[in-house]
């Protein structure tokens, strides 16, 4: 293995010339991004400056709609998941993401966890009961969840607090293993006890996954990240260790945003 | 300070009146079905029994029964639903779920809305150059049922959409971002979701069908044929079409004229049954509904 393959494979998300188009509007402009595998990496920038189109592309849940148009390429893992020979599902099996607004199905609690599982288990496969509740007890403790719904199971996830909620949506991602997880804007839906529950889970899971979180929380990107990325209207402005950026960042517009001056 | 001025007094009386007259309108309204029902249950009620309900019209159909009409309207009914409803339902999947925003599902929709205009005797030309003519079904039951179903397509779509697109994009998305298929994600998650909207969509649909006459006279249902249909290659007497011959069709002598009323009766009951289960159904899934 050469130094660039072998370099490549320490990243979990690399781009090149990344452009993104909403019909005839253009949200991204040529973003180059080196994410590093097993870290967290927060995405700041004021609001519209296209982070969450830039989580959104790297799985490919854009393109649903008809008239986005993307060019470049997106490495994930070291392959180019804009490549024609990429099934998509496989793609999104890699891929975890976590929304603005828990978004958990009007099932219950359980079902929640094991629905990703379920999807991916092959027809006519059987899996016991006992297998199944293993899944469950195993990613719900991993989400730091465990004690507080093991006797609820069988609740619809709608009656959990928001808190519980988004780290419900968190947990039903895992039994799929994915090596990578976007967060986008988690904790903003929630008050801040509840985002420092969330936060801490965050933590926890470094380490297992590459995590990239978007964020309008300076204070959360600071304390949660290692390293950060500062977008301004679709271009990437700054990309270096998060202490670095905050305490010396490189561009006048990242101090600007930074110290609230503006978005 | 607070007492009131003659402007306040003023407005107060507009007030008071505007509120009066919306009031008397909203009671217009319901005036003609209150009449209507009425005169049905007053006059059409005596002639209603068990014999009325289940034995064959004899005289001219002065008297006797209306069970040929009423099995005619059930089978005009499920025929016309068997093939309107997986056909409606699948095209408003596609719509919803998979077809972008381009001008081939601008055009469709656009169909869809004209078709929904048509008038109903229109339908019934289409059904008799359509089905009785160009494929040879003859003065039949399928023939007319298809013509009913052509005519109701655009409505089960319309509702199937509606319900379809009641569904949060954000269960589609979380079902997406775990690697679903659209396919596992419909049917795991959008038509649970949605499927109360579509059978009340459904079953609405079934109480206008039955209440057809034009769509039906030329292309399937008869005035007379006092036995039951025994296939859909046969022809038909309907409930709707009945009350139509009864009404203008045959002389009735004096004991008799009040049995008009009670075929209205027994058709309008269809029809409230129908929407009370409907209605009844939707509050019960609402009720089961998770979100
Ligand atoms: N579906 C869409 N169709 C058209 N334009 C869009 C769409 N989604 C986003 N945009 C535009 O793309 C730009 C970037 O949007 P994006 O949602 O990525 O911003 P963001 O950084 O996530 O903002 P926020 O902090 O408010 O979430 C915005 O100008 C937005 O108006
Ligand atoms: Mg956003």
């Amino acid at each position: 293995m050469d130094n660039a393959t072998s370099l490549q494979a320490d990243l979990a998300v690399r781009t090149r010339d990344l452009n993104l188009w909403y019909g005839t509007f253009q949200a991204l402009f040529d973003v180059d991004l080196d994410i590093k595998q097993g870290i967290i990496t927060s995405l700041i920038g004021p609001s519209g400056c296209g982070k969450s189109t830039f989580l959104r592309a790297i799985n490919r849940i854009n393109e649903r709609l008809g008239y986005v148009r993307t060019t470049g390429t997106i490495d994930v893992c070291g392959h180019n998941i804009l490549d024609e020979s990429v099934e998509l599902v496989q793609v999104r099996k890699q891929i975890g993401m976590v929304f603005q607004r828990p978004n958990p199905l009007p099932l219950s609690i359980r079902d929640n966890v094991l629905c990703g599982h379920r999807l991916h288990t092959p027809k006519g496969e059987r899996v016991s009961r006992e297998d199944h509740d293993d899944i469950v007890e195993e990613v719900l403790k991993q989400v730091l969840l465990w004690d507080a719904v093991k006797d609820i199971l069988k609740r619809p996830a709608i009656s959990l607090s928001l808190e519980q909620q988004q780290k419900l949506c968190i947990a039903r991602l895992l039994p799929v293993k994915p090596t990578l997880l976007l967060m986008d804007e988690p904790c903003s839906a929630l008050d801040p006890a509840a985002t420092a529950a969330v936060e801490e889970l965050i933590w926890e899971l470094k380490g297992k996954f590459t995590i990239v979180i978007v964020t309008h929380n300076m204070a959360q990107a600071r304390r949660a990240s290692d390293e950060c990325i500062f977008m301004l209207m679709g271009k990437v402005v700054e990309h270096g260790p998060t202490d670095q950026t905050f305490v010396t960042p490189q561009h006048k517009e990242t101090a600007d945003y930074i110290e609230g001056r503006y978005g | 300070m607070f007492a009131a001025t003659e402007l306040n007094n003023g407005n107060r009386r507009t007030q008071t009146l505007i509120k009066v007259l919306l009031l008397t309108m909203t009671l217009l309204l319901i005036v003609p079905v209150l009449i209507i029902l009425t005169m049905l249950i007053v006059k059409g009620g005596p002639v209603l029994s068990f014999e009325f309900l289940f034995s064959d019209p004899k005289d001219e159909m002065t008297a006797g029964g209306i069970f040929p009409a009423l099995m005619g309207t059930v089978w005009l009914v499920s025929v016309a639903l068997l093939a309107s409803v997986p056909l409606g339902v699948a095209a408003a999947i596609y719509l919803s779920e998979y077809a972008g925003d381009n001008w081939f599902t601008r055009t469709i929709n656009l169909a869809i809305i004209n078709l929904a205009g048509v008038p109903s005797i229109v339908h019934a030309l289409f059904g008799v150059g359509a089905f009785v003519l160009f494929f040879k079904f003859g003065t039949s039951i399928l023939a007319a049922s298809l013509t009913l179903a052509v005519m109701t397509l655009p409505v089960v779509i319309v509702a199937t959409r509606e319900s379809l697109q009641a569904v949060p994009q954000a269960f589609r998305e979380a079902c997406w971002n775990m690697g679903a298929t659209r396919w596992q994600t419909i049917r795991r998650v959008v038509l649970p979701n949605s499927i109360s909207g579509i059978l009340t969509g459904v079953i609405l649909e079934v109480s206008r069908t039955a209440g057809e006459t034009a769509p039906i006279m030329f292309t399937g249902a008869v005035i007379f044929m006092p036995f039951l249909p025994e296939g859909v290659g046969d022809q038909t007497m309907a409930m709707s079409l009945h009350l139509y011959a009864m009404a203008t069709q045959v002389p009735l002598p004096e004991h008799a004229t009040n049995l008009p009323y009670g075929v209205a009766l027994v058709l309008i009951g269809m029809v409230l049954a129908m929407n009370a289960v409907s209605i009844g159904f939707r509050v019960w899934l609402r009720g089961k509904k998770k979100w």
